[in-house]
């Protein structure tokens, strides 16, 4: 890797950051060319992903030394599969979510497209980074854009739940902070390849300390991930949302997971001696009781945004109990389902948007149009002549079916694929030999993730029927094309992870396979060349 | 040094946590800021507690160990900064809250 293909790696954090910087120069009266701008450099960043992915998947984990200082002093940006992967999903859900909000909702506040910008350089800042406290840095990055997103389109719900996620979220980064600081008082580094290799030699008396500093830290990311007692939160604030914000939030919450997936397998894998597998038993039960909780939830919902609010959760405790198991093939299954639950519940939060406009006409949207109006003059009038076209149940029941499939883990999409290839590496006879059998945990995993596509069965149908074969005077909602697009487009790139699961599934694998044993990644980022200096001052 | 310290931390983050769970806005966003006080403490103090020591190489002759860790100071600026705006951003959502539903409660409304 060489020349501007090197330097591709920081390109998914200054674009944004760019873009963002120049979006907040023009004022609000230019949302046609805000919109441009936004749109040019969503898609860009989506190119980015995509030439990322490729660069990952066929050569070596790619550093990029920041600054040009040697690993563990400077700060470093590590592109692996795993990073890259969940580059690509982070763009695909923004691409979607930004196009379905041009349509309407980016005119329902102020800031929407600096904001939005900010929050692409937050996420793929997080997703890149090699050092803790660079991950806290971005993680501020994005939690500050999504408080202004939470609040965007403004009114009591809104105002109301961003105050609580405001809180919430900052006290799990005083969690951050006090464990990050803990882990470098202890080993004296905040690079997590380095940090990989102190972890072994730590002496035995400051052990404890270090499993006190990972618990504190863990917590904050819990709080993200929204596991069982921290994440009643995300109820509040996520149906709360501006429909496009509640899509692209589908992905927030997956953050806090990657950063689990990322860093358990590092510093607690197999070669930590003995603090291997520090955590696990927690993060399984936890994950477990999220399942539970979510199941329980689903089934209870009535409103829309509420069943998708718990299906988060399930998804969630799903992908914590499979970082808990902490095994190379189960890690793989969970990575597609990963990518599979979140596409699917971002086009859900979308789709519902859609759904309930028609059930209940002059509903918040327009309230908050008219509100905007007030302030802005005009741009909010034309969001309402928009003209819907016949076949729009037709499209919404289509759509809504596919997501019910996907949330259910019923074929042809990738939930089914997803679920069993989860399921698969779960109820695998452990390696060591017959005698050693499949642990009681994981036949509690497997009920519960069937019991919960069974508890999405029955909502799903009772919520289908209710809003689509019950009502005798349907409104059909206004909905433009433009607000199809993502939602099928999604749907669309479910069942191509369906069709081409072969090939998905192996880039999950080595993905997993890579995870768990991470001396190639250590070595590669603390031997990471500098350039040289006739180079880099070019 | 290191036991007041550790205590006024304590305190700092007693006073926080009481006032963080407290049912009005303004209570939450003086415990916020208290706990961020109490967090940019302790993490200078992971820093090791030292004197008198700069954290900026002087010479280059002499030990390092003359010199104070000068990580978590960068660390402490950046976490102050960070602090700093999202306070100023919860100062308006409370004032927004305080708008749209008359009253200070938490909930945006009294129990």
């Amino acid at each position: 890797m060489d020349g501007w293909a090197h330097h591709l790696i920081i390109a998914p954090i200054v674009l944004p950051l760019v873009a963002g910087a120049l979006l907040a120069v023009y004022d609000e009266r230019r949302q046609f060319l805000k919109g441009l701008i936004n749109l040019v450099s969503t898609l860009t960043n989506l190119y980015i992903a995509i030439v990322l992915l490729q660069q990952a998947d066929t050569s070596t984990t790619g550093v990029y030394l920041l600054g040009n200082w040697p690993a563990p002093f400077g700060i470093v940006l590590v592109l692996d599969r795993l990073s890259a992967m969940m580059l690509l999903l982070t763009a695909v859900l923004a691409c979607a979510s930004l196009i379905f909000s041009l349509a309407r909702w980016h005119t329902a506040g102020a800031h929407f497209h600096t904001l939005f910008q900010f929050l692409l350089m937050g996420v793929n800042g997080t997703f890149l980074t090699g050092d803790l406290f660079n991950l806290f840095v971005f993680f501020e990055v994005m939690l500050a854009s999504s408080y202004g997103l939470l609040l965007h389109g403004s009114g009591p719900r809104r105002v109301q739940a961003s105050l609580h996620y405001i809180v919430v979220n900052l006290t799990a980064s005083f969690f951050f902070l006090v464990g990050v600081s803990l882990i470098y008082g202890v080993t004296g580094t905040l690079n997590m390849a380095d940090l990989a290799v102190r972890i072994p030699a730590l002496p035995t008396e400051n052990r404890l300390l270090f499993e006190v500093a990972a618990a504190i830290l863990g917590i904050a990311f819990l709080v993200k991930a929204a596991m069982w007692p921290l994440g009643f939160w995300l109820l509040s604030a996520y149906p709360a949302a501006a429909a496009p914000v509640a899509a692209v939030f589908a992905v927030l919450s997956k953050v806090g997971v990657y950063v689990l997936l990322r860093l358990c397998p590092l510093l607690f894998g197999t070669q930590a001696g003995e603090m291997a597998g520090y955590g696990g038993t927690l993060l399984l039960v936890g994950g477990l009781a999220t399942i539970a909780f979510g199941t329980l939830g689903v089934l209870a919902s009535q409103a829309m945004t509420r069943i998708a609010g718990f299906s988060l959760l399930v998804s969630s405790g799903t992908l914590l109990a499979a970082v808990g198991l902490s095994n190379a093939q189960i890690t793989g299954g969970a990575l597609l389902y990963l990518v599979s639950s979140t596409l699917t519940i971002g086009a859900f939060f979308l789709l519902i948007e859609l759904i309930e406009r028609g059930q209940n006409p002059g509903a918040d949207v327009i309230a908050i149009t008219a509100e905007t109006l007030g302030e802005e003059n005009g741009e909010g009038g034309e969001a309402e002549v928009g003209t819907g076209f016949a076949g729009t149940p037709a499209v919404l029941g289509a759509c809504f079916i596919g997501c019910a499939l996907l949330l259910i883990g019923l074929p042809p999409l990738s939930g089914f694929v997803a679920k069993l290839a989860l399921l698969a590496a779960v109820l695998a006879p452990a390696e060591q030999g017959a005698t050693a059998g499949i642990p009681v945990a994981n036949w509690v995993f497997t009920a519960l993730l069937l019991l919960s596509g069974l508890a999405a069965l029955l909502t799903l149908s009772r919520v289908g029927i209710r809003a689509f074969w019950a009502p005798i005077d349907t409104v059909i909602p206004r909905v433009l094309v433009v607000e199809f697009v993502p939602v099928i487009g999604l749907l669309l790139l479910t069942l191509g992870l369906a069709i081409k699961g072969g090939s998905v599934m192996r880039y999950m694998d080595e993905t997993a396979r890579a995870m768990h044993a991470p001396s190639a990644y250590v070595d590669r980022v603390l031997m990471a060349p500098r350039v040289p200096p006739a180079e880099a001052g070019r | 040094m290191q036991l007041l310290l550790a205590i006024s931390i304590g305190i700092l983050a007693g006073s926080g946590v009481w006032l963080l769970l407290r049912p009005r806005t303004y209570q939450v966003i003086i415990g916020l800021s208290l706990c961020s006080y109490a967090v940019n403490l302790f993490i200078f103090s992971m820093g090791r507690l030292r004197s008198g020591a700069a954290p900026i190489l002087s010479s280059r002759t002499g030990s390092l160990a003359d010199y104070a860790d000068p990580v978590p100071q960068a660390l402490v600026l950046t976490a102050i900064v960070i602090g700093f705006a999202m306070t100023a951003l919860f100062l308006v959502v409370l004032l927004a809250s305080r708008g749209l539903t008359g009253t200070d409660h938490v909930d945006g409304q009294e129990r």
